[in-house]
């Protein structure tokens, strides 16, 4: 039996990202806030020193900054007509764990959606009709614009101090910044990175074949910076250890390093970590959440009343949440009806490695997010007519890392252990490079997210069922992308070339990205979405549920832009309308 | 439904009300409102706080161990707890205990509790501190008895230690000083009690006011507390008063940074001063910066060791230090501070910068600095002769005149107590 906590104004279900800045925004308000995390406290000085954090094995092959399977994992088929198995190490994607969530492990690569990405049906249907769109696709217009949500990627970029260049400020085009970005009313904060040797040879050759190439816009700062919380992010050392690792440096914008130093020093904040929130609690009419229901470790279940519930997990615990809490109309693939589980996706990656002889291109230099890229063939920047699909990529050279496990390549054919491969290792790691597409992944009838009917937690709840795999349409825009960034890279003079598109099954046991999206997802029209243009759920209107869960499909981009903007505009929405007239948003 | 208020304007709300059933005048309550206000801040000048509150436990509940050379001290309950804490106390009596050491019933008050400086301390700020300490949540619980060791457990040898060490008086104004001066006089001398650690204590646990601010080894801490009135060490004579205010309010500045205990009165103590406080102590700091150091040091290895040291030193710093401090030990000030001509590197004591190396150095966070930047440990990666090759390759490198370390001296320090 749980006891009972004196009542609190907000509770907060994870504290990573959007829990920050949630946290942050309704102190500021002057709400009592506690943050319920599951996982343990994160800080730079004593979990990422420099001295140790830089271990491959550690990080990358161990997993130690993400969840355990054996704490809650997924179960995972193709289609209905599979049972599905459930996850026993991570794979294809990793679930973060403790303060900070997925900031702390990011790379950073720190984009803005496309203004036709929020409009995608329309925006298509107006364009090619909507014969030209796959019968079972399930995509969605988001009920915001770009324009909606402009003010809030600045504020996310200002407290990340993001570096990189504009395209595109009010209206006017500038000069080596991405020229389709939506219109910004400003320049990034701080200056792009420093671009190693490989993307400046692969902006030479995309400039010569008339394309225009620019800086991808990295957490990763170029420069010291200090936000408007007054916190100062430091200049990135550039040594390659981001995505999967801590940031010793105090320079990859993460919530240890921009929210959480001013977060903690508030009286009206309060964290509980290594707890876990087991359920949100409703009244008897099932319209209200009344607080959370959380287990510490000793197993001990307490009670939080709180008057308003933000939901801030990773995407897929935020669905399974609302699942095992009872709240929305899951989602059934046989009628298309119900609406929590539904329009899941995913990111469609693929990647072309190219070989040369006489070459160095340092990878070792690195950030998770410095690189130059094209974005010719994202979103619909490009005439779909005469390809048959639709969606698109930003496509680049990004130096990611060097890392010795996992950051070297060679050619096909090399053995793959022994004295041959160990030659091919060390005459390969600094003269070949890697080119990548990230490309969108669109929502179809047959994809979803639902409780598992035999495998359960240690709790004895259900696992939550992932049913998902590429449909044509992601397979052909994989390919095509492939092609381009191969056209591109062939011009960079390699002697080798390797295409490597997205092709076949899903497969779950190979990383691809962590960019699961949808489930509970935004719109305006209760019957097929479970939240409205603020993230306040449709049908408990003192529950709001925040990140990429309420992608109604995934655009071409890295997320966390997009996922920290919505943050900034649903705080908003809390602040100057929840808070004056507590309850729904928006009539229906 | 939404009518919650936060929860400063609940308990003020709750507070009024309690006052006007008191039927106090309202004049009144302001005053003893403001006087509770000043009592604060004189408490966190005075940084009770950091003896008096076991981290994470009850505000001043006392019973926080104080390790010394003679056996552990437990500080006391200062609440207004009657049976446990200073409830029964008078104004009177608590400022007989802060000028004169000694407690309510004429007791000797052992000299951890430091009333060589707090008597310097006006009436009227002790009667603010007094009135702060009656405001604060009662806290039963009993503390701890002192555990010392024979013969220290014998209370009435702390008279002798007096005649050595305590000259009783309030704090007397240099009327051939700016205010400012006295001002950062009587908070450095009096509440800040700078002296207890920035003074050399000899074996019987005193210090002579003759050799203030001379610096001197911590006990039990194993951290080194350089002296306040050599510029070879922490004088700070050659700074600018804007640098010593930004090291003293926020814990970095363009000089350096505080690390170890000084983070520690950082963050419970002077960040929350005002800006004159601040700027007093600045300047009568400056002025304690005038004095000539301690002797040369004399050199503690063979010169052919130290030429061998100083070619591992810069292959250990090239590798481990230089992306942070840079290959010429500038820096990135204020958070990657410079080692080149920073005092803190070059005192005739190399415990701060062995220990920094090994265990790492932490900058509390301030409002000032919110997000302070740690220094990573190397204990676990670098062998005793690497650090103390590094120690000595920055001891001496960039016009540094340190003298070297052994790896012997490094080694010693593994074990120090990293709290």
């Amino acid at each position: 039996m749980a006891r009972k906590l004196p009542a609190t104004d907000v509770v907060v279900i994870g504290l990573g990202w959007t829990g920050s800045i949630l946290a942050n925004e309704l102190t500021d308000a002057g709400l009592n806030v506690v943050a319920i995390e599951r996982g343990p406290w994160r800080d730079t000085a004593a979990d990422f020193p420099t001295t140790y954090a830089q271990d491959e094995l550690r990080y990358h092959i161990r997993h130690d900054l993400f969840l355990r399977p054996a704490q809650e994992t997924f179960t995972v088929r193709h289609n209905v007509g599979q049972a599905a198995l459930p996850m026993r190490t991570w794979g294809s994607f990793m679930p973060p764990n403790g303060v900070g969530g997925g900031g702390v492990h990011w790379n950073a690569e720190t984009w803005r959606f496309l203004p036709s990405d929020f409009q995608l049906r329309s925006h298509l249907t107006q364009r090619y009709g909507a014969a030209f769109l796959p019968e079972d696709m399930t995509i969605q217009d988001w009920g915001i614009t770009y324009d909606d949500l402009e003010p809030y990627y600045d504020r996310f970029e200002r407290l990340c101090g993001t570096s990189g260049r504009a395209g595109n400020i009010n209206g006017q085009k500038q000069a080596g910044g991405n020229p389709f970005e939506g219109p910004r009313s400003r320049d990034y904060p701080t200056p792009p990175q420093k671009q190693p040797y490989g993307p400046v040879l692969f902006a030479q050759a995309a400039r010569e074949m008339g394309y225009s190439p620019f800086p991808q816009p990295s957490g990763n700062l170029s420069q010291g910076y200090t936000n408007p919380l007054g916190v100062t992010i430091g200049p990135c050392t550039y040594c390659g250890y981001c995505e999967w690792f801590g940031c010793g440096n105090y320079s990859k914008a993460s919530p240890q390093t921009t929210i959480l130093p001013v977060l903690v020093r508030k009286p009206n904040f309060e964290a509980r970590t290594l707890c876990e929130v087991i359920k949100i609690n409703l009244d008897a009419s099932g319209k209200r959440a009344t607080g959370v229901t959380y287990v510490d470790t000793s197993g001990d279940e307490w009670e939080q009343p709180a008057d308003l519930v933000l939901l801030c997990a990773f995407q897929l615990f935020n669905v399974r949440m609302l699942l095992l809490s009872g709240i929305g109309t899951p989602y059934d693939p046989q009628t298309g009806q119900g609406v929590i589980g539904r329009n899941y996706s995913y990111q469609v990656t693929s990647s072309v490695d190219a070989f040369w002889n006489e070459k160095n291109f340092n990878p070792f230099v690195a950030s998770g997010a410095i690189g130059m890229c094209i974005d010719e063939f994202n979103g619909d920047n490009f005439d779909h007519g005469p390809h048959g699909f639709v969606g698109g990529g930003y496509m680049g050279a990004v130096q990611t890392n060097g890392r010795p496990i996992l950051g070297t390549r060679v050619p096909p054919g090399t053995p793959t252990w022994g004295a041959a491969w160990k030659k091919a290792i060390a005459q390969n790691y600094l003269s070949s490079y890697g080119m990548a597409t990230h490309g969108s992944c669109y929502s179809y009838r047959d994809v979803f997210l639902d409780l598992d009917p035999t495998y359960k937690d240690a709790h004895g709840r259900p696992l939550m069922r992932i049913t998902f795999d590429f449909h044509q349409n992601e397979l052909r825009m994989s390919q095509f992308l492939t092609d381009r960034v191969a056209e591109v890279t062939q011009k960079m003079g390699p002697q080798q070339i390797v295409k490597r598109p997205r092709t076949g099954h899903y497969d779950d046991t190979k990383y691809q990205t962590t960019h699961t999206c949808g489930g509970a997802i935004m719109g305006t029209d209760p019957k097929t979405s479970a939240l409205n243009r603020y993230l306040q759920s449709w049908d408990v209107s003192n529950l709001f549920v925040t990140g990429a869960t309420a992608f109604p499909q995934n655009a071409g981009y890295n997320p966390t832009g997009t996922v920290g903007a919505l943050a900034f505009w649903a705080a908003d929405a809390i602040r100057n309308q929840y808070m004056k007239n507590p309850g729904p948003l928006v009539q229906t | 439904m939404w009518n919650r208020r936060p929860p400063l304007r609940r308990l003020l709300l709750a507070g009024a009300c309690l006052i006007g059933l008191t039927a106090m005048g309202a004049a009144a309550a302001r005053a003893e409102d403001a006087l509770v206000k000043q009592g604060e801040y004189l408490a966190r000048a005075g940084d009770c706080i950091a003896c008096h509150t076991v981290p994470g436990g009850a505000l001043f509940g006392g019973g926080r161990p104080m390790p010394t050379p003679f056996g552990t001290l437990y500080s006391s309950n200062i609440t207004p707890d009657a049976a446990n804490g200073i409830g029964k106390w008078t104004a009177e009596q608590f400022y007989a205990s802060m000028h004169t050491g000694r407690s309510e019933d004429g007791g000797l008050i052992y000299p951890a509790m430091p009333f060589p400086a707090y008597t310097k301390v006006t009436r009227a700020d002790s009667d603010a501190m007094y009135a702060y300490l009656r405001s604060v949540p009662a806290v039963g619980a009993a503390v701890r008895p002192h555990d010392l060791r024979f013969p220290y457990n014998n209370r009435s040898l702390i008279l002798g230690w007096r005649t050595l060490f305590f000259s009783e008086g309030e704090y007397k104004p240099d009327a051939s000083k700016s205010e400012a001066w006295n001002r950062g006089a009587y908070l450095v001398q009096g509440l800040g009690h700078c002296s207890m650690c920035h003074s050399p204590i000899n074996a019987l646990g005193g210090s002579s006011e003759s050799r203030a601010f001379e610096g001197g080894l911590i006990p039990m801490q194993n951290w080194y507390a350089p002296s306040l009135n050599s510029d070879k060490e922490a004088g700070l004579g050659d700074w600018s008063i804007a640098d010593i205010s930004d090291l003293l309010r926020t814990g970095v500045s363009k000089r350096g940074a505080v690390y170890g205990p000084m983070a520690e009165v950082v963050y419970d103590s002077l960040q929350y001063l005002t800006d004159p406080d601040i700027n007093g102590m600045a300047v009568y700091l400056k002025s304690l910066g005038q004095h000539s150091g301690p002797d040369a040091s004399v050199p503690t290895i063979s010169s052919s060791e130290s030429s061998l040291l100083l070619r591992l030193g810069r292959d250990v710093y090239g590798s481990q230090c230089a992306s942070c401090h840079g290959e010429g030990g500038l820096g990135m000030p204020p958070h990657f501070p410079p080692l080149a001509d920073n005092q803190s590197i070059q005192m005739s004591s190399a415990v701060n910068p062995i220990r920094m190396v090994l265990n790492g150095g932490y900058p509390p966070g301030t409002a000032g600095n919110p997000m302070p930047y740690g220094m990573p440990p190397f204990a676990q990666s670098l062998s005793d002769n690497e650090v103390a090759a590094v120690v000595t390759y920055i001891r001496s490198s960039w016009g540094n005149r340190g003298e070297a370390v052994s790896a012997r001296q490094a080694n010693e320090l593994r074990t120090a107590p990293l709290d």
